[in-house]
């Protein structure tokens, strides 16, 4: 008992250890002078996050990723939404094959699913002669792809715990069916979609793989701008930007924590 | 007059029949309920009336109107969930005034309404509190303001005393037939617990396997059980199986029983208070076999041949010579012939 107990403790522990210790030397290292990362540093500065927050690419970077992100979830939360909906709700033939194809982009690895949007991209590109790889509506379909499975995830578990006598009670009040959607149904289900909009913003937000090939000039988004950083630099600057979007989605997630309890959705 | 009637109404699942063919009747200001074990068509029955089920077949009529294919939001009834089915991000005032909202009822009349109706349930304090903040108690008396702020015509209830305490129940059993007979609310009510139907109701319907057993006042199916399963159900009985036979009834066993009212009987039952225990020379001869001292009252089974009857008098005083009946001893049963019922099913 005691034994078992232990070991379950001391693999969590390691576990978050693994996971979480190279991202606070990131935060440390991000304060160090040093341009090349030296132990003990020979002196604290602000000096990297002066650099990133001045430096074109990272703040274009991150108004690109901010608008992507933005756009992809404002179209893919009501989509998905409306899919997880009739997911659940409707008698729908193959509910699991449709569940199953929704929720594929979470599962196909993000590189793979980012080369096949490129090869199609460039054959419809081809066929239409119009660009779509390099644009911003074609970056955002992209993401859209990351939006809409997230949504639909958190949507379904959301409305599987809804209490469908409640929704019946509103009805036996002399509420119309539109007016029990709008009054109880959306209202009851506001914890998980606004839960599905972080995630989906998130998602969006911090993806590397699926842009990687999607990108033109002047449309980097931040994880893009950070990579085409390291190629020619090492210093701190990109732990200092790394840090700032740690500290952005952190302050996010505890916003909607206040909202809605992050634990009961995932 | 007749608030609610049910018409030949039935109810199939597929190949399964959950009700069939029922027919029911209440009267304005009435409390009937629908009485029997769990999975006989109770809630499939109220649910018709409601509307969220279909019917397979026949009518649903409140107020002499026709309202079988009519929505749930054009039906004017209130049905309180055994769950309470409370909004859970609307205020208690909020979930009091949903109704009259979609009604159109203007802001300020409505809100008087449901603190009237709050008040009425004695609630009216907690009428900023949410759902969530509420004792389970506290929720049920919202389920009921919520409903009856409407003035429906009819009040539906499914189980409303299931998810209380032992403690709670009989003050809310108390407190609900209370608000239905102030308000002249018909009501139907479902229960599988006979107590319940048999102290708040005006009427029963007791149902088995998606049927109609007996309908009546609690008198009638007490004392007048139609079939050995309404007197088993309602209240407790001793069914002793048996056929009348040479100027008496007698059981599997062979003992005889006195009473031959109803020649084609299979069923003899017997109310256990109605027995008395005497001497073994007055009466039918049995065998004392145990003895269950429940307080105010005492258990006594009985066995006739081998058939185990249960007898149920006052606890005896110590000077009584039934308090020195140990089992084993032979006694004596006795009762007024009318008493017993001898049922052909
Ligand atoms: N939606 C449904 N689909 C299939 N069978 C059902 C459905 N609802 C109820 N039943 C069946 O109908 C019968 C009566 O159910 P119900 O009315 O809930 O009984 P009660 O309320 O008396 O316990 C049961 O056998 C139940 O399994
Ligand atoms: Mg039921």
């Amino acid at each position: 008992m005691r034994l078992t107990s232990l070991i379950y403790r001391g693999t969590i522990v390691i576990a978050y250890t693994v996971m979480l210790l190279p991202v606070l030397l990131l935060v440390v290292t991000s304060f160090f002078r040093d341009a090349i990362i030296a132990f003990p540093p020979t002196g604290l500065s602000l000096e990297w996050y002066r650099n990133a927050l001045t430096r074109d690419e990272f703040l274009s970077g991150f108004l690109v990723s901010v608008k992507v992100a933005a756009i992809a979830t404002a179209i893919g939360v009501p989509t998905g939404t409306a899919a997880a909906m009739a997911l659940v709700r409707s008698r729908l033939r193959f509910k699991a094959a449709i569940t199953t194809f929704l929720l594929g982009p979470i599962i196909v690895p993000g590189i793979v699913a980012g080369i096949a949007l490129y090869l199609s991209y460039l054959a419809v590109q081809n066929r239409l002669d119009m660009d779509i790889v390099g644009t911003l509506p074609g970056l955002i379909a992209a993401h859209v792809l990351l939006t809409i499975p997230w949504t639909v995830r958190v949507v379904i578990s959301g409305l599987q715990g809804l209490d469908r006598s409640v929704e019946e009670a509103a009805l036996n009040l002399g509420a119309r069916p539109r007016a029990v959607f709008l009054r109880v149904t959306l209202p009851m289900m506001r914890p998980a979609i606004v839960a599905a909009a972080m995630f989906s913003f998130i998602q969006s937000f911090e993806n590397l793989e699926l842009t990687l090939l999607l990108v033109g000039p002047g449309m980097s988004t931040l994880p893009i701008a950070m990579m085409n950083y390291l190629e020619f630099q090492v210093d701190p600057t990109l732990a200092a930007v790394a840090t700032l979007q740690i500290a952005v989605i952190a302050a996010m997630m505890l916003i909607t924590d206040r909202y809605v309890k992050l634990s009961r959705i995932v | 007059m007749k608030s609610l009637e049910l018409v030949n109404i039935r109810k199939e699942y597929g190949d399964a029949v959950a009700v069939d063919d029922m027919n029911m009747t209440i009267r304005k200001g009435e409390l009937v309920s629908l009485l029997g074990p769990s999975g006989c068509g109770k809630t499939t029955t109220l649910r018709m009336v409601a509307g969220f089920v279909a019917p397979s077949a026949g009518s649903v009529l409140i107020d002499g109107r026709d309202v079988t294919h009519r929505p749930p939001y054009e039906r004017n009834t209130a049905l309180v969930f055994q769950s309470y089915a409370l909004f859970p991000h609307m205020s208690v005032a909020q979930n009091v005034a949903f109704g009259l909202e979609m009604r159109r009822m203007p802001r300020a009349e409505r809100e008087a309404k449901s603190l009237e109706a709050l008040r009425r349930v004695r609630l009216d304090h907690l009428a900023e509190r949410y759902p969530r903040q509420l004792s389970g108690g506290q929720q049920q008396r919202v389920a009921l303001a919520r409903g009856l702020v409407l003035n429906p015509d009819v009040f539906l209830l499914d189980e409303p005393l299931s998810n209380l305490d032992a403690k709670l129940r009989a003050e809310v059993r108390s407190e609900i037939r209370g608000l239905q007979q102030a308000l002249e609310l018909t009501t139907l009510m479902v229960t599988h617990d006979q107590e319940e139907a048999l102290t708040m109701s005006d009427g029963l319907v007791l149902m088995a396997g998606g049927r109609v057993r007996q309908s009546g006042s609690a008198q009638d199916l007490y004392e007048r059980p139609a079939d050995a399963f309404v007197a088993d159900f309602v209240g407790r009985s001793n069914v002793l199986e048996g056929r009348v036979e040479g100027g008496s009834f007698r059981m599997k066993d062979g003992t005889a029983l006195p009473g031959t009212a109803v020649p084609t009987a299979r069923y003899y039952t017997l109310r256990p208070e109605k027995i008395a225990l005497t001497s073994p020379d007055q009466g039918v001869p049995g065998t004392l076999r145990e003895v269950l001292y429940l307080g105010a009252q005492t258990e006594y089974t009985v066995l006739l041949g081998t058939t185990p009857v249960t007898v149920i008098r006052a606890t005896p005083g110590p000077d009584d010579t039934l308090a020195r009946l140990r089992p084993g001893d032979p006694v004596g049963l006795r009762w007024n012939s009318a008493d017993a019922r001898l049922l052909d099913s």
